[in-house]
């Protein structure tokens, strides 16, 4: 119907003419599903969030609910030592984490990049921890820690270390311990997304760096690395994110413990709103996690030029 | 001259093209790197990366109390106890309900919006993208209390549809990015071809597009069943009721007990990772190629 009457308007390009024949209103349905979800599920929360964070709410305690004003934040920033070391361990947990996932994950793409037989099975072997979830790899790493018949026992067998050692509740060995946790789950994802993006660089400009006699690692230096740059730049960041916010892992490997040694700054957040209910504070919290987030986020991308020099 | 030295020459090399497979002239030097060089490396990452995976394997199939580090004598009583005492029967079940409900789901949903991003100019695209983009830096776990409350609303708390468009809306952003770049790179003139042919929109989409979309949508689709097999914060959080809870759940309680039962444990571990590992094994050549294709690239 709107077909036949726009076509049969005055002449124009055919083609222009058929291209926005269609209704208006299409590309706004296709993407009010979509975003109806977003505004209800995304933008809403959020905005509670940033309303809450001003307010006293505590459904256990309603009779201390009401607004608050900037009490939450003040609290965060002047009484609450947590808060610090909560952040202070997030940071070190995202870049070690991401650091070393990036190292290992960039190393394992040029490797699995080359020819060699058995290239595909090598590839689903290396790539499959992957798919493996936060709460599974939790449970492999607890029976690989666990004091009894863990890795500890049969290294004591061999004579390496002690006998009954619980890496995972000391102090001192459960950052280590759950740092390779992680990174079994999370070099794959470098990995893969740089392998990917291996797979466009251009073959003539290595045989070009040959002819001129450039070593393997120059090539790498000089046509790989800058030919990587976006794709790394843009992976560290997502992950940075996203190591940042996952809880799922550290939730059940350590539950924040032993002594709070390993709560990250989203871990005190739950605690804060599901333990003890101070929605409020809570909601605070993450307003300035938020900000951190963002503000880190920008900074990060403005260094690293994302982007090149357009 | 010049066509017909093409054509004449056009024959010749197509029948030579299956033949020789690398011939070894073309090895070139970052092709060359000594064997050693991979398998070695290669070979330790191996170790690291699947010694994990036997031991889970190793407790849920050797006895109670065995301390062997074969699986043998091999039982599969983990497996029955946890399958029927601890739930994971009905957990499973769950499980697929939601992993299927949010591929579809997120990936209709994204694929609607991921066409409209691709083929349309309007007006608040921009404002849409960068939103898109956002939600990025917005953690779901932060979020619960709100979400909560949503769904406590809607009296969706306890049933599975709160998990399941929970899991649906955190996924969405990426996959319409994934998804309209893809679309991106089947020509218009193709679709516009189709018109000319009679089709409306919606045919030529069905027709023309949609079959060259297989490889994104198997990207986005088993993302999508992934995460939500593998998540597990929204169903902790929003299914309080154990003939609701889903695998993830069911396997931190067998790991917040007070002593862990490992054999159990390592069969819930095993259950939990079977459907994962095989849309992986499925899956696993397009990774590559689709991370490619739908790279987030301007």
């Amino acid at each position: 119907m709107a077909q036949a009457a726009a076509v049969a308007k005055p002449p124009a390009p055919p083609r222009r003419r058929r291209a926005s024949a269609t209704p208006r209103r299409l590309p706004y349905l296709l993407i009010a599903p979509a975003a109806l979800l977003m505004l209800g599920f995304i933008a809403y929360p959020v905005l509670s969030v940033f309303y809450y964070s001003l307010r006293d709410y505590n459904p256990t305690k309603p009779w201390r609910n009401g607004f608050a004003g900037l009490d939450n934040f003040t609290r965060i920033f002047t009484e609450d030592p947590l808060f610090r070391d909560t952040l202070v361990f997030s940071a070190k947990w995202v870049f070690v984490e991401v650091g070393l996932q990036l190292m290992f994950g960039l190393a394992l793409a040029l490797i699995v990049n080359q020819t060699f037989a058995g290239r595909a099975l090598g590839r689903a072997l290396v790539f499959s921890p992957w798919a493996v979830s936060g709460v599974l790899t939790s449970a492999i790493w607890v029976l690989l820690y666990n004091s009894q018949t863990g890795i500890t026992r049969y290294l004591a067998d061999m004579g390496i270390g002690e006998y009954g050692v619980s890496w995972l509740s000391d102090t001192s060995t459960v950052f280590p311990a759950a740092i390779v946790a992680d990174l079994w789950r999370g070099v794959p994802f470098f990995a893969i997304l740089i392998l990917a993006d291996l797979q466009s660089v251009s073959k003539d400009l290595y045989e070009a760096a040959e002819v001129d006699g450039a070593s393997r690692f120059k090539q790498f230096w000089h046509i790989t690395l800058p030919h990587l740059k976006d794709a790394i730049i843009l992976s560290t960041l997502l992950r940075a994110v996203w190591e940042f916010n996952n809880v799922d892992l550290l939730y059940t490997l350590t539950g924040g413990g032993p002594a709070g040694s390993t709560t990250t700054l989203p871990l005190y957040i739950a605690n804060t709103s599901v333990d003890a209910h101070d929605f409020g504070y809570a909601s605070a919290l993450t307003t300035v996690a938020f900000v951190i987030l963002l503000f880190c986020s920008m900074v990060y991308l403005r260094l690293s030029k994302f982007g090149g020099e357009k | 001259m010049i066509t017909k030295e093409a054509t004449a020459a056009a024959p010749a090399p197509a029948p030579a093209v299956p033949e020789p497979p690398r011939p070894t002239t073309r090895r070139r030097a970052w092709d060359e790197a000594p064997r050693w060089q991979i398998y070695l490396p290669l070979g330790i990452y191996l170790v690291f990366t699947l010694i994990p995976f036997y031991w889970i394997l190793l407790f849920a199939l050797r006895p109670a109390g065995s301390t062997s580090l074969v699986p043998w004598p091999m039982t599969t009583a983990h497996f029955e106890k946890v399958w029927t005492d601890r739930g994971f029967g009905t957990f499973f079940q769950n499980s697929v309900l939601v992993g299927v409900a949010t591929l579809f789901m997120t990936t209709l949903v994204a694929l609607a919006g991921g066409y409209a991003l691709a083929r349309f100019d309007f007006r608040i695209k921009r404002g849409f993208m960068l939103a898109l983009l956002c939600s990025q830096f917005v953690p779901g776990a932060l979020l619960l209390v709100p979400l909560f409350e949503i769904f406590a609303e809607l009296r969706m708390i306890n049933s599975l549809g709160s998990v399941i468009i929970a899991e649906t809306v955190f996924q969405l952003p990426l996959s319409m990015i994934l998804l309209s770049n893809f679309i991106k790179n089947v020509p218009y003139s193709l679709e516009e071809a189709a018109w000319v042919d009679g089709c409306d929109r919606f045919r030529a989409f069905r027709v023309v597009v949609l079959p060259l979309l297989r490889p994104g949508l198997i990207a986005v689709g088993s993302f999508a069943f992934v995460h939500s097999w593998n998540h597990f914060l929204f169903a902790l959080m929003f299914l309080n009721n154990q003939e609701k809870q889903t695998v993830p759940v069911g396997l931190n309680t067998l790991m917040s007990a007070d002593s862990v039962d490992l054999g159990a444990l390592a069969a819930g571990g095993i259950i939990a990772a079977v459907p994962v590992v095989i849309v992986f094994a499925f899956i696993q050549k397009w990774l590559i190629t689709g991370f490619s294709a739908g790279a987030v690239k301007g």
